[in-house]
This record gives C-alpha cells, sequence and structure tokens, in this order.
C-alpha cells in the first residue's frame, strides 16, 4: 500500500496512561512556547514600530503636558522587558487590556468579532472541502480532458484573482444588478440587538431564540462573503486533491486493484483517495486557520466585522492590545487545528496510532 | 455529475430563497441610515473627543454653551446659554442658562450642569483641554473661576489676556457640550468623574441620544422628543461602518443607505446621471498646506521658503485630480468664515522660484525629502510637488506614512518637508493662528508639539507678538484687521504654503431633505433631516 508523509511517529503502545501524560505535556508545552513566542513578538514588533501608541489615545495634536501624562499612564517608561512581563502577567489573569480604538476589554471584543470570522471560515471551508475535494478527484481521474481543463481554470482563477475585485465583482452582480442577495454588513441593522449574544455566533444565537427572520437575513448576508472566501479554499483544494490524486493514480496498488477486478469508483475512493486524505488533512488544515486568521480584505469589502479587520484598524491606530489579543487568539486557532488535524491523522492512518 | 447538478441546484436555490427576501429592503421613512467609514472613532466622551466622526456625533448628542445652528451656520448663539454678559474689563462672563431645558434622562439642565462640564474638562486633562487652559483655567483654579452663582447662572472668569470673543467662541467646541452632572456622577469610577462611561455612552440634552456603538459596526442614534427646536425629523440614525468607498457607492445607488459619506470623486463623478441621487458639496474649513522644517540648513532661508511658494502648480492640481474637491486658498484661516483673508498671491512660477533659489545661493537645487500621508489625495499631491521641484533642479523622494507614523515623526521636527491637511478646533481664526504661527519657545525642549510653527522650528518674535495681540483684542472690528496683517504676514515669511480648502461631497437619496454639514468637522446636524 503506498503511503503519504507521517508527521507524527507513534509509539505503537496504543493509549497508556504514560503515553497520555506524555502527549499532554508535550501539548502545554507546545501551548506555552506558542503563547510567550507569539506575545514577546507581537509585543516587541508593537513597541519598536515607528506608531506611537500614545498619539493613537491622545491624537497628534496633544500638548506636551496630556502626551506624558499618557506616556506614563501606558507604563512606556519602564523597561520593555518589564513592560512585556507586566503585560504577560495581565494576560495570564484574563487580562488582555483595553482597545484603544473600541474603549471596550479587549477580551469582549475578541469574543464579539472572533465569531463573526468563524462562521465566515467555517462554511467557506466547508464549501472548499465539499466542493473542492470531488472537483480535484473528478480532474485527476480525467486528466488531460475536458473536466480537468475546466478544474484547472477555475482553480487558476480562484486561487490568483484578487479577493478585494472578486467581492466587489460579486456585490456589483448578485447584489446591485440581480438583487439576489443582501449588500455589504453581517445583518441587516434593523435587527441589530435583537437577539442576545449568547454565544456570539448570529446564527447560533437566532436560532436558538428562534427567530427565524433574523437568521435568514443573517444567513444570506453570509453568502456572498463566504463564496468569495470558498472560492480562494476551494480553487487551493481542488488542485491540491488533483496533484494527490495524480501521484496515487499513478501508483502500481492502483493496476493491482484494478486488474483484481475492483469497479472504478472503489479503486478511485476506496484505495487512491484514502491515501491522499493525511496530506489532504494537512492542506484542509492551513487553508481553514488562514481563514481563521480573518480575510481582511473580503472583510474590508463587505464590512464584515471580524478579526482581520479588527487586528488590521488596530496595527494601523497602534492599538497594540487588540493587535497582540487578536494575535494570540489566531494562534491558538493554529495550535488548535494542527491537534484536530493530528487527531484526524490517527483515525484516517492506522500506522499513526 | 448528478452530485454536481444537486449542489448547483442546492446553491441556486439558496441564493434564490435568501434573496428574495432581502434585496428589496429600502430604509424606513422615521430613520436615517448613512455610510460612513468610522474607524477614527476612540471616544464619545465630549470632554475627550477630538476625532472627525466623534465630533461629528456629539454635536448631535450634546447642545454646548454657544452653537452655530443648522439654521445659520454664520452666526454664533446661544445654545445651553440664552444670553450672557462680559464685564467691562473683558475679564469676566456671565452666562443665563436657558429656562426648561431637560437632560436625556429627564433631569433639567441647570448652571451647575454647565459649571461642572466645563471644569470637567480642566480636570480630565484630555487633549481638547487646551481650548480652555489657554484661559488660564487649571485643575487648581477652575473650582474658582467656573462657578454656578444660581441655580441658572454661571459665572466664567478668565485668567489671561483674552479677547471675551474668542473665549465665547471657544465655548462652541466640543469641549462646550453640556453633560448631565446626575447622570455622569452616578456613573462615576475611582473618582474619574464618569470618564470611563462616557466614553460609550451619553448624558446630554441634544437632539439625539446616543443608543449603540459599536466600534467598526454601527452608531445607533435615538431621536430625542422634548428637543428644545422640537423633534428631530427622524425617529433615529443609524450609521453603518463602510470603509469601503466602492460598497458605499453601492449601499446607496440601491437605497439601502440614505447617505453615503466617503465616496472618491471619481465615483461621485460616475454618479452624475443617477436620478436616484443628489450629490451635496459642503465646503469645509480642512486645509492642505506644505510645511518645510526652518531648523534644515537650506529650507530655513527665507528665500528658499518663498521659492517653494512659486513651485507648486495650484491650479493644475485643483483642475485635476483635486476637481470637485479641493479649491485654492493659501491664508492660515479658511475662506467663508469670520476673519477669512481670501488673497491668493503664488502661482506655479519656476522662473522666479529659480531666481530665488539662486539669490540664497542654490541656482542648480538641492536634495530633500518629502514625508505624507499614504491616503488619497496626499500622494498625488506631493507627486506633483515633485514635478515642480524638478523643474527647479530640486530633487526629492517622497515617503508615505500613515498618519500614526507619520505625525510622531513631524512632532519630533525630524521631516524635511511634509505635505499634511490641518481643520480648526473651533470657529474663530485664534484657533489656526496659534497653531501656525505662535511659537513662544522654540528650544527642543520645550516640546510645543500640538503648535505647528514648533514643529517646523519655525519662530519668529513679531509674528508671536502680533498673534497674541490678535487674541486679546477687545475689538472686533480692530481684531478682525488684526488677522488679516496676521495672515498676510504668515503667507509671505512663515514655512507654510497653504495651498487648497477642501469642500466635503456626499452622496444623498433624493427624498433625504435637511442635512446639513457646516465648515468644521463638528458642524454636521441631523436633526432636520427628513425623507
Amino acid at each position: 500500500m503506498a503511503h503519504s508523509g507521517n508527521p507524527i511517529a507513534g509509539t505503537g503502545t496504543g493509549s497508556s496512561p504514560r503515553l497520555l501524560i506524555a502527549r499532554a505535556a508535550n501539548l502545554l508545552f507546545t501551548l506555552s512556547l506558542t503563547f510567550v513566542g507569539l506575545t514577546a513578538i507581537t509585543f516587541i514588533i508593537g513597541r519598536v514600530m515607528p506608531a506611537d501608541p500614545v498619539l493613537a489615545i491622545v491624537g497628534d495634536r496633544a500638548p506636551k503636558e496630556v502626551y506624558e501624562a499618557m506616556y506614563l499612564k501606558l507604563g512606556l517608561d519602564k523597561p520593555l522587558i518589564q513592560q512585556y512581563l507586566i503585560y504577560l502577567v495581565n494576560v495570564l489573569q484574563g487580562d488582555f487590556g483595553k482597545s484603544i480604538m473600541t474603549t471596550r476589554l479587549v477580551l469582549d471584543d475578541l469574543i464579539r468579532f472572533f465569531p463573526a470570522t468563524f462562521e465566515l471560515a467555517s462554511i467557506a471551508t466547508l464549501a472548499g472541502i465539499f466542493i473542492g475535494v470531488p472537483m480535484g478527484v473528478v480532474a485527476a481521474v480525467r486528466q488531460g480532458r475536458l473536466t480537468d481543463h475546466i478544474v484547472r481554470v477555475v482553480g487558476l482563477i480562484g486561487y490568483s484573482v484578487p479577493i478585494f475585485w472578486l467581492g466587489l465583482m460579486a456585490l456589483l452582480v448578485f447584489y446591485a444588478r440581480l438583487e439576489w442577495l443582501p449588500g455589504p454588513g453581517r445583518i441587516e441593522v434593523y435587527y441589530d440587538g435583537i437577539v442576545d449574544p449568547i454565544t456570539g455566533f448570529i446564527l447560533i444565537d437566532s436560532a436558538v431564540q428562534g427567530e427565524w427572520e433574523v437568521f435568514n437575513n443573517a444567513l444570506s448576508h453570509l453568502v456572498l462573503p463566504a463564496a468569495m472566501l470558498a472560492t480562494y479554499a476551494l480553487a487551493y483544494i481542488a488542485r491540491m486533491t488533483r496533484s494527490f490524486m495524480l501521484d496515487q493514480l499513478s501508483q502500481e496498488y492502483v493496476i493491482t486493484a484494478r486488474v483484481k477486478g475492483l469497479s472504478e469508483l472503489a479503486v478511485i475512493w476506496r484505495h487512491a483517495f484514502r491515501n491522499v486524505l493525511v496530506q489532504l488533512i494537512t492542506i484542509i488544515g492551513l487553508t481553514y486557520a488562514s481563514l481563521l486568521e480573518g480575510s481582511v480584505l473580503t472583510e474590508t469589502v463587505f464590512a464584515w466585522p471580524g478579526i482581520g479587520q479588527y487586528i488590521t484598524n488596530s496595527l494601523f491606530n497602534a492599538d497594540m492590545n487588540a493587535v497582540i489579543g487578536g494575535t494570540v487568539v489566531v494562534g491558538i486557532c493554529f495550535v488548535g487545528i494542527n491537534m484536530i488535524s493530528d487527531t484526524l491523522y490517527r483515525l484516517v492512518d492506522p500506522r499513526v496510532r | 455529475m448528478n452530485m454536481h447538478k444537486t449542489l448547483a441546484c442546492l446553491a441556486l436555490g439558496l441564493v434564490l430563497a435568501l434573496g428574495g427576501t432581502v434585496a428589496t429592503a429600502k430604509t424606513p421613512n422615521d430613520t436615517l441610515v448613512m455610510a460612513k467609514d468610522m474607524s477614527d472613532i476612540i471616544t464619545l466622551d465630549p470632554a475627550e473627543v477630538f476625532e472627525f466622526t466623534g465630533g461629528e456625533l456629539i454635536a448631535n448628542i450634546y447642545d454646548r454653551v454657544m452653537m452655530f445652528e443648522p439654521e445659520d451656520l454664520t452666526k454664533l448663539v446661544g445654545g445651553v446659554a440664552e444670553s450672557y454678559t462680559v464685564s467691562d474689563d473683558g475679564k469676566t462672563i456671565t452666562l443665563k442658562v436657558r429656562a426648561g431645558q431637560t437632560f436625556h434622562s429627564g433631569n433639567p439642565v441647570t448652571a451647575e450642569d454647565v459649571a461642572f462640564s466645563l471644569r470637567r474638562v480642566i480636570k480630565l486633562n484630555k487633549t481638547p483641554s487646551f481650548i480652555f487652559t489657554q484661559f488660564g483655567w487649571s485643575a487648581d483654579n477652575v473650582d474658582s473661576l467656573v462657578k454656578a452663582t444660581d441655580a441658572m447662572t454661571v459665572s466664567l472668569t478668565i485668567n489671561a489676556e483674552f479677547s471675551p470673543g474668542l473665549v465665547l467662541n471657544s465655548l462652541q467646541a466640543g469641549v462646550g457640550s453640556v453633560v448631565d452632572k446626575k447622570t455622569v456622577m452616578a456613573n462615576e469610577k475611582d473618582g474619574d468623574l464618569g470618564y470611563e462611561w462616557l466614553k460609550n455612552h451619553s448624558a446630554g440634552s441634544g437632539a439625539f441620544s446616543l443608543k449603540t456603538w459599536n466600534a467598526n459596526e454601527l452608531v445607533t442614534l435615538e431621536a430625542n422628543p422634548n428637543y428644545r427646536h422640537g423633534a428631530p425629523g427622524v425617529k433615529r440614525v443609524i450609521i453603518r461602518h463602510v470603509p469601503e468607498p466602492s460598497a458605499q457607492r453601492l449601499l446607496v445607488e440601491k437605497g439601502d443607505v440614505d447617505i453615503a459619506r466617503n465616496l472618491q470623486p471619481d465615483q461621485i463623478k460616475g454618479l452624475a446621471g443617477n436620478n436616484d441621487v443628489v450629490i451635496g458639496k459642503y465646503p469645509k474649513a480642512g486645509l492642505t498646506y506644505v510645511a518645510t522644517n526652518d531648523a534644515h540648513e537650506i529650507l530655513g532661508k527665507p528665500k528658499v521658503r518663498l521659492a517653494m511658494r512659486y513651485l507648486i502648480d495650484y491650479e493644475g492640481m485643483v483642475n485635476s485630480f483635486l476637481a470637485g474637491e479641493y479649491k485654492i486658498h493659501q491664508a492660515v484661516w479658511p475662506s467663508g468664515l469670520w476673519g477669512s483673508y481670501d488673497e491668493t498671491p503664488f502661482s506655479l512660477d519656476v522662473g522666479k522660484a529659480k531666481a530665488l533659489l539662486a539669490e540664497a545661493g542654490y541656482p542648480d537645487g538641492f536634495k530633500i525629502q518629502i514625508d505624507t500621508l499614504t491616503e488619497a489625495p496626499f500622494s498625488e499631491i506631493a507627486q506633483s510637488i515633485q514635478q515642480s521641484l524638478a523643474k527647479a533642479g530640486i530633487e526629492s523622494q517622497i515617503t508615505l506614512s500613515e498618519g500614526k507614523t507619520l505625525w510622531p515623526k513631524y512632532r519630533a521636527r525630524k521631516h524635511e518637508i511634509i505635505v499634511a491637511r490641518w481643520s480648526p478646533d473651533y470657529i474663530d481664526p485664534h484657533s489656526n493662528t496659534d497653531s501656525f504661527a505662535h511659537n513662544p519657545d522654540n528650544r527642543l525642549e520645550a516640546k510645543l508639539t500640538g503648535k505647528l510653527a514648533w514643529r517646523t522650528s519655525w519662530f519668529d518674535p513679531e509674528i508671536n507678538a502680533l498673534t497674541e495681540a490678535a487674541a486679546k483684542e477687545l475689538d472686533l472690528g480692530k481684531r478682525k484687521q488684526m488677522y488679516a496683517e496676521l495672515q498676510q504676514k504668515v503667507q509671505m515669511v512663515s514655512p507654510f504654503s497653504i495651498m487648497f480648502q477642501r469642500s466635503e461631497q456626499a452622496v444623498l437619496r433624493k427624498n433625504v431633505k435637511g442635512y446639513v454639514s457646516g465648515s468644521n468637522f463638528d458642524l454636521v446636524f441631523y436633526r432636520n433631516i427628513t425623507k
């Protein structure tokens, strides 16, 4: 049987307590290292970049006295390492500080903005998987034929056309001309405040509270931006699936399976496809993580209040508490997706267990 | 293929099912919906607001001591104060509070609210507090200088040499907003005078109250039915944060917003034939200027400074990429206001500039750095100047930066040439002359970073004296004359080449009436809007 690269070597001892403890310790170590690394690098970049966090608060016309008072209040007179340690201690106590831009606690902002991106990225990734994977498989099976050419062109377009332009064109066609879908925004402004934010996910909150009109409106607003992101996701996933499948379809075990008289569907899906799953999980995980990071351009075009726009605006405004908070969330996403990918590797590849 | 067909049908079905219900949504008649880039709001406390969008919002939430009303934006009238008297020596202003006003909370507006609001500005010591500290008010003395003498009378004592006219004009600024003392103090934490609370709540007596502010999403204002001028024309105003101008254009074209505020000139041109919208043009007090660093060994020479003025293609720019939005203005106080000076003696004249440079000892030019903002149209302006400078042999390199990077450099006097913008803090010529022309201490350690004259290291004792004298002058006619003289001098000798005055263009649905946008960023009024 052919095999794929395996990033995690199993010990063959199954789920013994020692192994579980070792895995937990490893996980804790990875998380701690990621957390300290992320916060330290972001913090230092924030402090050494030419944007002045004091001016972000007091404005460029502030007189000396006001500027200096804020400089001291922010603790910028202290050595950089001391500033970082103070910040780290606060964060470990759940205090990310306040955002300059929103005047709210960064934690509250993250709870508000991240679900918007999560909804968008999740739907885009699901669309990418359910459309992109079959597209890639079909293209590989029909290599060199019309279907293959179409999939390759779609993949090329989806991956190379600027998403900013694509978003505007989609708005022009589906919102302005055809009037099939609503314009920018996460929800029609008149529905704002109707649903209590329980989870922060409008779709879930409105469904749980039985506000189906709000649910319908939120879902309709989700279609275009999610489709834009899905275009990118499916293009990438389809291209990679095609490439992986082509590699597998040329292996001897596929010929053997065919000689044994297995149906073409069984050869493709039960044998060849199963062997690309590990690689595919990696690709899907990376795609999902990059979308969770926030697609700033999509969020800007569609006035989508997500984490990407939040971090970018914060960066432009030298709002470093918000930048670091957002970066930590993105880091956690990457670590979380890595963990899920590891688990899935074990499920699909018996050698990893 | 069956699966593909099924998926396609499902997708199309979803689109049609959802689209049919939402695409026809239009704004209700009792609600004004506006699209605006609101990323600049960082607070809604009137003692701290100094940003454009925040300034506009608090102008609709709070009544100020003195006001420009939307019915006549040229006339300063009493707002919360019904009338005022000035003592013979010009040192004491007595304000009579208008009877019958109430805050959104239902609390009556009293003299104590007025005094509290003004004292609070000084005690909180946020950036715009300099508008009041220049009157000699400090945290130590403000309680005795600003006080309610009875339920409806406030006494203001000026502890410095200042024209009472200037003091009254400054009471029209955002810091002159009157807050509801009872409500604010009920939300005080650790002696902060309600600062943390008022950042994202409101306690005013204006035409609207703040219902919600979700940063980078939307602001909702509710009409105040008990407003002293009567209930506003719409029940609520919703401002949506739409950062992308193209998206704003689509929204206003489709009628999903009533007003779009941040369209680019080319997008506005594209709407010219659309009968569903009206394009409003509103002259603003914002100036665009070039500043040279006077500490620079070449740029500090008077003839080089003068040559710079002849190396700007004012006409070329306003007739091309600035068309429709900017007009030529070359004095430090904008056109159309009391004390304006409208002479425009400079135009592109490479020959004259070359002669001046030769007299200064630079017949072959020199190399220089131009700093400006990344946003439109600053990079285009800088490029135009770069081309003009090249004609006189001056080789320049442009650096584009975000404001948060550019302003620290400017405040640290590290620029050579900067192309920047300026808007007055309040409607009195002193607001601009104090910054452009007044630099009482040019030492680096003085750090008078709020003043543009200090930032450019420009120190001129005569101009300083003239600026101070104009601010003190009691006679209005004489004061106006002094500002004309001051502006003429600054125009000729300062490191500032004022170039343009901006107009704001907004796109309104044709059924929207009564939108008023005055000269300053905080003179935008929603209360007369009807649909």
